[in-house]
């Protein structure tokens, strides 16, 4: 870098066009930091730091860099100095050219977010960006025109008190917000106009050139008064969020006193008031709408259905063990009532729970694939589960399948063996060993009673096999595809036993 | 009776409204009005005005009517609850969403409602609220609308078509609760109806790699709402219920919301003050289990009554209870081990893991880094730093908890 501007201990004034003349300042500061000045060295003024000095300045002329040096610095810092550069804070744009000599000398400045410089440019880009969001929330428009109008044909206009230079940054938000309306936005700082097609920005406005009224006011400070719950006054929450220099801007505002006040007697009388006599609507309400409900609580049995159907209903409200309360539904088996074969699985998991429908997660995909492999027709099976609730452990957004205990097994026993003494199969197959369990009435290990034909409680032929859910958790591919055929080999003996 | 006047109603409406506690407005898919239409969301929410109950003033949160067919005790609508009735007509509450949304009062509109003559009607009329706003006024704003579980699915379908967000309030933590207090409501119809939005949010939403569609179905996703203190369920059974939600229904939020004394109410349910700060610390413990990787049995582990501290925030108390976890070290501690120390938010975290890639830290950058480094001394060590038996000492409690106000007689 040039020494040239620190051998003569030269000074550089910057006068720059605007209070947020971000570019004119990118410029000069580009020059200067070319030509290594110190921040010491160089003061950027504002036009209204410039008509408080006694002496209008006039800017300095800039070192001239050479033509070949050009440097390049984080975007990070580009975006956030030019976010701070609408801060109100008259020495900013000397703090920027500070930071920016020392993020040329230390380029991973912008990461450390314990510097004492990077705190005070994080508090100045929070605090523009808070008073930007309170501007796009306390805005309040008022319309004039013709009362009578439509709505369209007015122009809204709002008087607002932002902390710092952020009138036509915002400008933005409500052309797209509200496109379709003219609307004006004044404030001290300047104000913006907007006729549905182009924007214009003028002259610091005062608050007497704003409306003074809006008819539609008081059906808001209507809302605002009876959203207010006065049994949890939390008026320190409020503040912090809607400090009181808000206020004088807030239509709804002023009755904030009132109800603070009032809030603790109103309380207090529904705390004490005494219980009333129902008006005679509710009597005529329970007995058009609440007299035929079943008082069906599902906590036993019920009486054995005639149909599948009716079994398939009677499930629904199900409540025989704890299983029921976390699960979303009860996952009832599906498929014709006369089907001749009858597949048992072991719970439906979290697809299945979600749609009431069970073998369609991708265990029950693996299952579809496989059975026509080995040329069952699947639209003449009959699939059900061993326990019909998803039993899971939460995990963040996820449930992690939890196997049921041989109690939940053997209390939805009754729901299995209901479908199986109206469905009558000639085989029912068990997949895995919780099936297998559930219709043999014992422990079952699937591995050695593979491929046999047993004796349900009932006596009716079980065959065992694994669960699909099985093939899809073995990680070595080759095993996996080994495991894969095992299982296609089992529905093809299913199909023989079946033929025969 | 003389035709009642909007405002009227607006009073009844909203004041019958104001239990929901949400009124959140982010999160759904970026719109605006440069093409027609009224309106934009762009992410954030916003919040327009605040009530002196500290709660944000965010959409235009009214029911359609409060007369209702339910007989829920803690409810203000209740059948057999004295309260003023009153109904909008479709028209007024569009109307009025309208007004409100011109002149930046709202980001748009909550609707709820009682159920008069069968769930598939008063629904029906909420769904038409939202085609209107939507499609006769090209409303881009934000609307969530409380889902009655009772309805039709098809309902449900159409709902989430106009809707940025729709809830099913599962009323509170347990279904014996429900069973109890809202006899007429069905646990499991609840929990069905929040299983079909959670497929219909999934099935719509399925982006492509090429495309990365925004999803169509209730952009901003599904909420639910129970509420605390109106039966005598523990804290730690109502965390295990809000973690079942979340990982059945992939809920945004579940709110919770402090059983609050309301005009004529049930004598069936007598009234309190409504417990604000347990349903603040609740609300701390959710965030644990959502940003802070605590599972839902974890917070409350080795507390005698399942309770939540109300002294202390649930992460101190935590850290208090498993002081053999601490103290954990800033400059070499992974990301999961510097959530568990009280006092450093995920901000704080991100900050000095990014910080410590060039310095080691010292206490002093860490309170530089921190809102205050006094509650995270004891738990911490840093270049220069040990807290020494700090982390062991018997008062650590007393020293931590925030100090009651000092009360005199007056």
């Amino acid at each position: 870098m040039s020494e040239k501007a620190r051998q003569f201990g030269e000074q550089f004034t910057v006068s720059l066009e605007s209070e947020t003349d971000f570019v004119g300042w990118r410029a000069a500061a580009r020059a200067l930091a070319l030509a290594g000045t110190p921040s010491s060295a160089v003061t950027f003024l504002t036009p209204s730091a410039t008509s408080q000095s006694l002496f209008a300045e006039a800017s300095s002329p800039l070192p001239r860099p050479d033509d070949d040096v050009t440097f390049s610095i984080s975007k990070v810092f580009v975006q956030k100095a030019e976010t701070a550069s609408h801060h109100s804070d008259p020495d900013r744009y000397n703090f920027l050219y500070h930071l920016l000599v020392r993020v040329l000398d230390e380029p991973n400045l912008m990461k450390i977010a314990s510097d004492s410089d990077i705190r005070r440019l994080e508090a100045m880009v929070k605090s523009v960006r808070r008073d930007a969001h309170k501007m796009h929330a306390f805005v309040r428009f008022r319309k004039i025109g013709d009362a009578d109008a439509t709505e369209d044909d007015g122009r809204y206009v709002a008087w607002f008190e932002p902390d710092h230079f952020i009138v036509e940054r915002e400008a933005g938000f409500f052309m797209r917000r509200f496109a379709q309306m003219n609307w004006s936005i004044l404030t001290p700082k300047g104000s913006i106009h907007w006729d549905r097609e182009t924007l214009s920005v003028g002259p610091p406005a005062k608050r007497s050139d704003a409306p003074a009224d809006d008819a539609t006011e008081e059906l808001w400070r209507t809302y605002f008064s009876n959203i207010f719950n006065p049994a949890r006054l939390k008026v320190k929450a409020m503040q912090a969020e809607m400090p009181k220099k808000y206020w004088k801007n807030m239509p709804e505002a002023a009755l904030i006193p009132d109800l603070i006040a009032g809030a603790e007697n109103r309380a207090k009388a529904m705390v004490a008031a005494m219980p009333t006599i129902p008006p005679p609507t509710h009597a005529a309400i329970r007995e058009r709408h609440w007299s035929a409900e079943m008082d069906d609580t599902g906590e036993t049995p019920p009486p054995p259905a005639d149909d599948l159907e009716s079994l398939r209903k009677q499930s629904e409200t199900c409540r025989l063990c704890p299983l029921h309360e976390p699960a979303t539904q009860t996952v009832f088996g599906e498929g014709p009532a006369n089907a001749r074969l009858v597949f048992v699985g072991e719970q439906p998991g979290d697809k299945e729970d979600i749609a009431g429908k069970p073998f369609i997660g991708p265990a029950g995909q693996l299952f579809d694939a496989t059975l026509e492999d080995a040329g069952i027709d699947r639209s003449t099976v009959y699939v059900t589960n061993a326990v019909k609730h998803f039993k899971f452990q939460p995990r963040g957004k996820f449930r992690l399948h939890q196997k049921p205990n041989g109690d939940e097994i053997q209390t939805c026993r009754w729901w299995l063996g209901q479908e199986l003494k109206l469905i009558d199969p000639d085989l029912t197959v068990a997949l895995g060993a919780t099936a297998a369990q559930s219709l043999l009435g014992r422990s079952v290990a699937v591995t050695k009673e593979r491929g046999q034909l047993l004796e349900s409680r009932e006596g009716q032929r079980v065959f065992i096999t694994v669960h699909p859910s099985f093939l899809l958790r073995i990680p070595d591919e080759k095993r996996k595809a080994e495991e894969r055929d095992r299982f296609r080999d089992d529905m093809i003996a299913v199909r023989e036993l079946m033929a025969a | 009776m003389t035709k009642m006047s909007v405002r009227d109603k607006l009073a009844i409406l909203s004041d019958a409204a104001k239990y929901d506690a949400s009124c959140a407005s982010s999160g759904s898919a970026k719109r605006d009005s440069r093409k027609g239409g009224i309106g934009s969301t762009e992410g954030m929410g916003i919040c327009h005005a605040y009530a002196p109950d500290g709660r944000c003033i965010s959409l235009l949160k009214i029911l359609l009517t409060n007369f209702c067919i339910y007989d829920c005790s803690y409810c203000i609508n209740r059948s057999s609850s004295n309260t003023r009735r009153a109904r909008f007509t479709i028209e007024e509450v569009v109307d009025l969403t309208l007004q409100f949304y011109k002149r930046n009062y709202i980001e748009g509109l909550f609707l709820s409602s009682g159920v008069i003559r069968s769930p598939d009607d008063t629904m029906g009329e909420m769904v038409e609220v939202a085609r209107r706003l939507r499609i006769d006024h090209g409303f881009k704003g934000y609307i969530h609308l409380k889902t009655i579980p009772e309805c039709d699915p098809v309902l449900l379908e159409q709902a989430g078509l106009y809707a940025d967000r729709l809830s099913i309030n599962v009323e509170l933590p347990t279904d014996s609760g429900v069973q109890r207090l809202a006899p007429e409501k069905k646990p499991q119809t609840i929990r069905r109806a929040m299983g079909t939005v959670r497929g219909a949010i999934e099935e719509r939403g399925e982006r492509t790699i090429k495309t990365k569609r925004k999803p169509r179905f209730a952009p901003a996703g599904q909420s639910t709402q129970m509420i605390v203190g109106a039966d005598p369920t523990p804290d730690a059974i109502i965390l295990k219920s809000s973690a079942q939600l979340y990982s059945s229904y992939h809920l945004r939020r579940v709110y919770y919301s402090a059983f609050s004394p309301i005009p004529d109410a049930s004598a069936a349910l007598p009234l309190m003050k409504p417990p604000l700060m347990r349903e603040h610390r609740l609300y701390q413990a959710d965030w644990l289990m959502r940003f802070y990787g605590f599972a839902n049995d974890e917070i409350l582990e080795g507390s005698s009554d399942g309770m939540l501290d109300l002294a202390i925030d649930p992460k101190l108390a935590w850290a208090l209870r498993n002081r053999h976890f601490f103290p954990i070290d800033v400059n070499r501690a992974d990301r999961e081990m510097l959530l568990r120390i009280p006092g450093l938010g995920t901000k704080a975290v991100a900050k000095i893991l990014q910080v410590r890639r060039y310095r080691t830290l010292r206490l002093e950058d860490v309170g530089a880094i921190v809102q205050s480094i006094q509650k995270i001394r004891p738990f911490i060590t840093a270049a220069g730093w040990s807290p020494g038996g700090l982390t062991e000492t018997e008062n650590l409690r007393v020293r931590l908890a925030p100090q009651p106000e000092q009360l005199s007689l007056f």
